[in-house]
């Protein structure tokens, strides 16, 4: 944070899209695998710049959700409108062109790999020099190494992961790979940010870190957040609005607040006959 | 306040120059174009130079000046090791303002006594996690006006009045300067009026003994104590140090700061407490300091990455360190070596002290400083073999850092150094440490009484620290004051001394000394679990707990014969002879933070075992063989129960002190 450097702060990509304007809506989505019902009519829509939270008993479909939404899953029936376009099949990697980015579950990160090659990993998609360009490591393509390193230092610095910045992920722990995961997206620069479990198996402290990051990251770069928790203190806490689902159906969508009490979702959890 | 200095770029010292401030217009001028400050940011060192410092604090200053910072003010500085903390520290005192540096650890109540004691009228802090505790306690401080921050992250959105970025207040600062073309000079101009006898900085005591203390340093005396010791060791514009230690800590506030400014090297703040170490690597200090922990933590991990090596990388490790041993400290200190054991060592600095030292970031050390606490022999040395210039000095937030430091060529693991330049050193008669140096302080803030308990009606400082001289005028700190007595024949009895001694031994995991008013010295002892249960293994003796164990003949066989290795050693120096040990017992069970025995840090809480263990310590005085006792004990879960055993007492052989064993029936 000095005169000293001069990056540019880093966004979300500018899409033309107002604060609180729909940025993605899905309406009327099913999706099946054979005769297994994954999501069966669920509309749902994101608003710029808010923290969406998917949430729900085991099974109910919220990761199917996020899939269908980045164009890993197409689904049989129904439409994804993002940035007002319509859409019905996409490969992930165009979803990421769009502006799209997720973590998993599962710490998916290249492990033989440090926390700079990972996140630099994630600024492939704004690299424009060729492959040939870039083995010559010269002149333009250089230009271009070095302004990308430049975001990709800011974001150590956002996620305050400078000690690890030359360890090889691996070796990291849980927490921190979790954290490292956080900051590829980040890279992509993405203007709506998907993020599956981002606390599963963290410790209290660690857990409260990362809320930390999540908000640092919606209202420093005014990123759109939709995520999938199964922590209800933390969805409670972080989230603008959140969406039920159980057994593949939208059981309730609203505030944090209206959701708790309704009663449809008190039973999804508690556990009612079906 | 002067002092001709040769040859170490202070020559320019001339009378004026009393305050901090007026060595950083110094520098501008002197050292324009060498580095001042460097800072990991982003990955990259960033660095300015002297006249950017002062063109970044000059703009600071002007902007606390607009904002209505006036002389006498006091600013709270809270956060860590940052550029800009640091030039808070001279842009405040530019405008004849406080520095009051305040652990960033410390927890809000905490800071809110300092802040409220000291009376604080600007907060410079880090970040937002700083702000918020000052926040949580702002509407009790009616004094507080202004809150500045370095880092914006996660303020964005808090909407409090007297909340400022500090790039603002810069921007407001150079502002005022373009609006009024004699700003900048009159700033400068009253730099240079200002008086060498205003308070520099105010710094608070850690406060381990009752409520933290404001230590008020005077200007021209701090001036004088940093030209003093950098002189000692020949400071420059070339050196470079790791600013890592905590801000409010005298320590980081003289060697960083104070020494800084008036040698004009260059400070590095690193980029997180996390990558030290690899900051240390890539900066390569010619000075540093660390408390002997450091270096103990450092011999641990390259011990440990060694033991992971290859047979033949051990052997080459075990060889060389061995050769080490033996020459290091004599080439260190230029005492003469054989030729075998120069070529040699050679090799070694070629093979393996070189790259060693370039691992742990050494590589440039000039001069190293350990202090706070003992430092074990083989720790010592091991440094010093492979040829760092690690010395001990003693000191105390009182004296603004240095009481004695020792001398490049003339160091030892247990001494401390003789008198740092310009220091008096006496030890009362009750053996405790007394000085008075250039650099000490004119008071504690609005606490007038302490001053005077602390001062002697003839000035000197009482340190709370016993200690005494070597026959080399080197120091040596026995123990606090407070604790030292005498026994009943008038010979010097330091607990903690002995219990030190005796804690050296593997086998011994805790020891509590008695003899102060007594005919001699006695002492209760815990075995180490972990040393005597393998040493049992070993030896085929079952046991079934700690207390089993612990009364065991052969293990008070053992025990007996470190005690006895303590005696002698104790009988060869003339202070401390007649302390020895002339009966033990080993506790039937471990001294417990839990039953109150031992503080969290788990030091002895000696006067509460006295109490506790009354009748055991009247056993090893009235030369009882046994004695039965029984002892609440608090279990993990918070239950009590009750552990009683009869517990052996056993004479030691003392020595006299011309070291000839002779044997003493005590009793």
């Amino acid at each position: 944070m000095n005169a000293h450097v001069a990056t540019k702060p880093l966004t979300s990509l500018d899409d033309g899209i107002a604060k609180g304007d729909m940025l993605l809506k899905v309406d009327n989505v099913s999706l099946s695998f054979g005769g297994v019902k994954a999501i069966t009519d669920i509309s749902l829509d994101i608003r710029k710049g808010e923290i969406r939270a998917i949430i729900g008993p085991n099974g109910a479909g919220k990761t199917s959700m996020l899939n269908v939404i980045n164009g890993f899953y197409t689904p049989q029936q129904g439409v994804i409108t993002f940035r007002g376009k319509q859409r019905r099949a996409m490969k992930p990697h165009h979803a990421v062109l769009q502006g799209i980015a997720r973590t998993f579950q599962n710490v998916a990160l290249f492990k033989g790999m440090t926390t700079l090659e990972n996140i630099m990993a994630g600024r492939s998609v704004h690299m424009k020099r060729n492959m040939l360009w870039q083995m010559l490591w010269h002149g333009p393509a250089l230009r271009e190494e070095i302004e990308h390193r430049e975001k990709v230092e800011e974001i150590i610095d956002f996620l305050e992961i400078e000690h690890i910045r030359r360890t090889p992920v691996g070796k990291l722990p849980y927490g921190l790979q979790k954290r490292v995961e956080l900051g590829r997206a980040l890279a992509m620069e993405p203007s709506l940010l998907l993020l599956d479990e981002p606390m599963a198996g963290m410790n209290l402290e660690e857990k409260e870190d990362m809320s930390r990051f999540i908000i640092d990251v919606n209202q420093q770069r005014g990123t759109t957040i939709a995520l999938i928790e199964h922590d209800m203190g933390v969805v409670m806490d972080l989230s603008d609005r959140v969406v039920v689902l159980d057994y593949g159906k939208k059981i309730a969508d609203g505030a944090p607040e209206e959701v708790k009490n309704d009663q449809a979702v008190i039973d999804a959890y508690l556990g009612v006959a079906h | 306040m002067k002092r001709l200095m040769g040859g170490t770029g202070l020559e320019h010292a001339s009378t004026s120059l009393d305050t901090f401030p007026k060595y950083l217009l110094l520098n501008a001028r002197r050292f324009a174009d060498r580095p001042a400050m460097r800072h990991k940011d982003y990955g990259i060192w960033q660095s300015w130079t002297w006249a950017q410092q002062r063109d970044e604090i000059r703009a600071f200053a002007i902007g606390l000046q607009e904002m209505g910072l006036r002389h006498g003010d006091k600013v709270a500085i809270v956060g860590a090791n940052r550029p800009r903390l640091y030039w808070t520290f001279a842009a405040a005192q530019s405008v004849g303002a406080v520095p009051v540096p305040v652990y960033s650890d410390a927890v809000a109540e905490e800071m809110s006594y300092v802040l409220d004691h000291a009376g604080v009228k600007f907060a410079v802090v880090q970040d937002q996690e700083q702000v918020d505790k000052v926040l949580s306690f702002r509407d009790r401080m009616p004094t507080l006006e202004h809150i500045i921050y370095d880092e914006p992250r996660g303020l964005r959105d808090y909407a409090h009045d007297g909340l400022s970025d500090f790039g603002d207040v810069q921007a407001r600062g150079e502002a005022a300067m373009r609006d009024d073309a004699g700003r900048a000079a009159r700033w400068e101009e009253a730099i240079g009026k200002a008086s060498g006898s205003d308070v520099t900085v105010m710094l608070y005591t850690s406060g381990t003994t009752g409520r933290s203390k404001g230590v008020m340093i005077t200007a021209a005396g701090a001036v004088d104590a940093a030209v003093g010791t950098a002189s000692f060791d020949q400071l420059s514009e070339k050196d470079s140090v790791l600013a890592y230690l905590p801000l409010a800590w005298v320590g980081d506030h003289y060697l960083n700061y104070a020494q800084g400014y008036v040698s004009g090297l260059c400070m590095n703040c690193p980029e997180s407490q996390q990558t030290v170490a690899q900051d240390l690597r890539e900066i390569g200090p010619t000075f540093y300091f660390a408390p002997p922990r450091v270096f103990e933590g450092l011999l641990t991990s390259v011990t440990i990455r060694m033991e992971d090596g290859g047979w033949f990388k051990k052997w080459m490790f075990r060889k060389f360190i061995d050769v080490a041993r033996r020459h290091g400290e004599a080439i260190l200190e230029k005492r003469p070596v054989p030729l075998t054991g120069r070529l040699a060592y050679g090799l070694g600095e070629f093979i393996l002290y070189g790259p060693l030292k370039n691992v742990l970031g050494m590589s440039n050390i000039r001069v190293a400083y350990t202090a706070g606490e003992a430092i074990g022999t083989d720790l010592f040395s091991f440094f010093r073999s492979l040829g760092i210039n690690l010395k001990q000095l003693y000191g105390q937030t009182e004296a603004f850092l240095y009481v004695t430091a020792q001398k490049d060529g003339n160091v030892r693991a247990d001494t401390v150094g003789p008198a740092a330049p310009d220091v008096d050193i006496r030890i009362a008669d009750n053996g405790e440490v007394q000085f008075r140096s250039p650099g000490m302080f004119s008071g504690y803030y609005k606490e007038e009484d302490k001053t005077t308990e602390t001062l002697t009606d003839d000035g000197y400082v009482k340190t709370g620290d016993a200690g005494f001289f070597e026959a080399d005028g080197q120091l040596r700190i026995i123990d606090r004051a407070k604790d030292v007595g005498k026994l009943r024949d008038g010979a010097l009895f330091a607990p903690k001394y002995i219990e030190n001694m005796l804690k050296f031994f593997p086998n011994i995991k805790e020891a509590v000394a008695f003899g102060d008013g007594r005919d001699f010295a006695a002492a209760f002892l815990n075995i180490d679990l972990t040393a005597v249960g393998d040493w049992a293994e070993r030896n085929n003796i079952a046991y079934a707990s700690y207390q089993e164990l612990a009364g065991h003949p052969l293990v008070y066989e053992m025990i007996a014969k470190n005690v006895d290795e303590t005696n002698r050693r104790l009988s060869h120096e003339p202070m401390m002879a007649g302390g020895q040990i002339r009966r033990f017992l080993i506790l039937h069970k471990e001294l417990d933070a839990d039953d109150g025995e031992l503080t969290r840090t788990q030091k002895v809480r000696r006067s509460f075992i006295a109490e506790r263990y009354g009748e055991l310590i009247e056993a090893l005085y009235d030369g009882s063989p046994e004695k039965f006792v029984s002892t609440e004990v608090t279990y993990e879960d918070g239950r009590k129960g009750r552990i009683s055993a009869t517990v052996t007492i056993v004479d030691a052989k003392t020595y006299s002190p011309a070291a000839a064993p002779v044997q003493e029936a005590a009793e």
